[in-house]
């Protein structure tokens, strides 16, 4: 429960923020809607405490009820490609603001003529 | 067979490699550019004869058995996307000898076009949904690179607003995958097909069926979602424009078509209203856009739009028309999915199938007409620095070949008979009006109207018109699309194997339009597979497997129920 809020929080400021005319709200906008969709992967599946997906001694199979091994194994593919997009992105707008001497995205305009 | 098809991963993965350790040597990088090119569409067409010979193929990576590891698959969509890659490959990398200039080069110009290849191949054959995820964001990574490679000002701009539409995209790929993986509990798209259509909750479905829609709609740049890319296609130099309307939208295409077909394939009615409206007002409002802009990259971009329209309306068409043939109404789709699934099969009509197979006639058609008119578009800011139609004229006088060659492609790209966009279009009309889409029918037809209507004006700007004098010209000013080329590549050095490319792009556009009997049947072998996707399930998950209803005796209850982590 505590987790699906956390999930709704960081998507609705994620949105706030992508929303805004500052480049710098836009890149922490992406860095939270990478953690909204990470954490969504987190908890969408459930989770457990203290059952390690690991086969007691003497067993050939897991028993019944454990933590899924797989989504925070997704998660950490998505956590490491997020870090690279968003270095790229951090230095994109960087390079950005320095080209147009502003943060403001309305004057970005020179591609909307 | 398993090194066939991660072949065409593998070698432009290999040449990107090699191109960052030649670093210093250009000339040696060309030479692997191209090499790796050719490599890719040889071993494209290599897997399309297997495909062609035995059906769909597949191959476990690691060894690890079907649902657990990452499979790679290629039907026969998927080996017409690679050949489309690789074809497109070599003319690009051909091209970009004399059309990229100097300074972009040296700045590892041939290495990220491998590597955005390689992950456009992976996007094609990979038969695991999230990674699918991890192909598009190499991919987006190479494109984000190229687009800003030379870093002036009007490519920054649309960089930004490229790169920062692509991220919300992808994360909301991602939160589908999750959502996904945690109703079905598995990731391979062969397994998701039989499991997600036990899925018993139909809104979940719907909801989630939207979710990968919107997420490759905005990839795909489909009609509300679509502003990124006029604002970022004009600004690089048009041969890696070229590149990205040739491939980069077709993989959203793809991934649409890809999870429609089989994952989301029991959606309701609803769902593919939606598609059908989005589908028209892409292709209008592409087309309206293109009409007022007096730019020749900017008309090219927001046709780019316009024509992503129709290749979503066969889709739409076919959707509608197998949800249509589902027994006991739309919404219960889900929970009666097992008893009606061999029903729907049978009660696919031949105009779906059709549809369909224009929808693929339309991605090999858009991807080497559109690529082609970009690269007519290099050749002219190559000859006279701009591309603003105000500033051009003549060209028909100096560069007739070059007025010759467009017109063709031109014309192709309208729909006038002979080429590839005619038979294109005439399928996808003929499936809509078999289907009784009459609007989408006259938006398509409209805006082909509309298309001639751009092409001739760039026909008569460009090539008709008499030069502009020099006072005119210093009045217009310096527009910032003009800004991708240096002023030191302006001129006719390298011009030839331009055109080289560009006469070959032609020929092979009127070439599969005569072509087209052959073509249609390859396209509509392709719609079949993806219609009835027994034989891809089989091809990953060995010969047993199948959708519950459609193997030979009812597969137990048990094995399709959602028992999540369990499944794993």
């Amino acid at each position: 429960m505590l987790l699906a809020i956390t999930v709704g929080v960081l998507f609705t400021a994620a949105v706030y923020l992508l929303l805004r005319r500052s480049l710098l709200k836009l890149v922490l906008g992406l860095v939270l809607i990478g953690h909204a969709a990470n954490l969504l992967i987190f908890s969408s599946v459930g989770v457990r405490r203290g059952r390690p997906p690991l086969i007691d001694e003497g067993q050939t199979a897991l028993a019944a009820p454990y933590t899924d091994p797989l989504p925070p194994a997704l998660i950490l593919t998505a956590i490491v490609i997020g870090f690279a997009v968003t270095a790229f992105a951090i230095v994109l707008l960087r390079r950005a603001y320095q080209e147009i001497g502003s943060d403001d995205l309305d004057d970005m305009r020179a591609t909307e003529q | 067979m398993s090194l066939l098809l991660a072949a065409p991963i593998l070698i432009p993965l290999t040449a990107a490699v090699l191109c960052v350790l030649a670093w210093r040597h250009r000339t040696l990088q060309r030479g692997i550019s191209i090499a790796g090119a050719a490599g890719l569409l040889a071993s494209a067409v290599a897997l399309f004869q297997q495909v062609s010979a035995s059906g769909p193929v597949a191959s476990q990576m690691g060894n690890w058995p079907a649902p657990f590891g990452i499979t790679l698959v290629a039907d026969t969509l998927a080996c017409i996307m690679l050949l489309i890659n690789g074809f497109l490959a070599v003319c690009i990398v051909l091209f970009s000898l004399g059309g990229i200039g100097q300074r972009r080069e040296a700045g590892g110009y041939h290495a990220l076009v491998h590597g955005m290849l390689a992950a456009v191949s992976g996007a094609f054959v990979t038969g695991d949904i999230f990674n699918l995820y991890v192909w598009f964001e190499v991919m987006l990574m190479a494109s984000f690179v190229l687009m800003t490679l030379g870093g002036q000002r009007g490519q920054l701009e649309g960089a930004t607003k490229y790169v920062t539409l692509s991220l919300i995209s992808s994360m909301l790929f991602l939160s589908g995958v999750g959502v996904l993986y945690a109703v079905t509990g598995t990731l391979n798209m062969a397994d998701l097909a039989v499991k997600f259509a036990a899925v018993e909750n139909s809104a979940l479905a719907v909801s989630l069926g939207l979710l990968f829609f919107v997420s490759f709609g905005i990839k795909a740049a489909v009609f509300p979602m679509f502003f990124w890319l006029p604002a970022s296609y004009q600004t690089p130099p048009p041969v890696i424009a070229a590149l990205f309307a040739g491939l980069l939208s077709k993989v959203g295409i793809y991934a649409i078509i890809r999870t429609f077909t089989l994952i989301f394939s029991h959606e309701p009615q609803m769902v593919y209203t939606i598609m059908l409206a989005v589908s028209g007002l892409t292709m209008v409002i592409g087309v309206f856009g293109a009409a007022v802009q007096t730019e020749i990259r900017r008309i090219l971009a927001f046709h780019s739009v316009s024509q992503i329209g129709y290749m979503l309306m066969g889709l739409a068409v076919t959707g509608a028309a197998v949800a249509d043939g589902l027994p006991g109404g739309s919404v219960a789709a889900g929970a009666s999915a097992s008893a009606s699934t061999s029903a729907v099969n049978a009660a696919i009509p031949e105009f779906a199938v059709m549809a369909l197979a224009g929808t693929v006639l339309f991605l090999v058609h858009h991807a080497i007409v559109k690529t082609n008119l970009f690269l007519v578009g290099g050749i002219v800011l190559k000859l006279r620095g701009t591309t603003v139609l105000a500033r051009l004229g003549d060209l028909y006088l100096t560069r007739p070949w070059l007025a010759v060659l467009f017109m063709v492609t031109a014309m192709s790209l309208a729909g006038v008979p002979v080429a590839t966009g005619f038979w294109a279009k005439l399928v996808l009309v003929r499936a809509g009006l078999a289907g009784g889409e009459w609007i989408i029918v006259a938006a398509a037809l409209g805006t082909g109207v509309l298309t001639l209507y751009s092409m001739t004006k760039i026909w008569s700007e460009a090539f008709w018109k008499v030069t502009p004098d020099a006072a005119d010209l210093a009045a217009a000013g310096q527009h910032p699309t003009d800004e991708a080329i240096d002023a030191a590549d302006i001129g006719p050095r390298g011009v030839p194997i331009m055109m080289t490319v560009v006469a070959v792009m032609a020929v092979a556009t009127v070439a599969l339009g005569v072509l087209a009997g052959p073509c249609y049947r390859v396209a509509e072998r392709a719609a079949r597979e993806l219609l009835e996707p027994q034989a891809y399930i089989r091809a990953v998950l060995g010969p047993t497997a199948g959708r519950p209803a459609s193997a030979s005796e009812p597969a137990p209850a048990a094995a399709s129920a959602g028992g999540v982590p369990s499944q794993r």
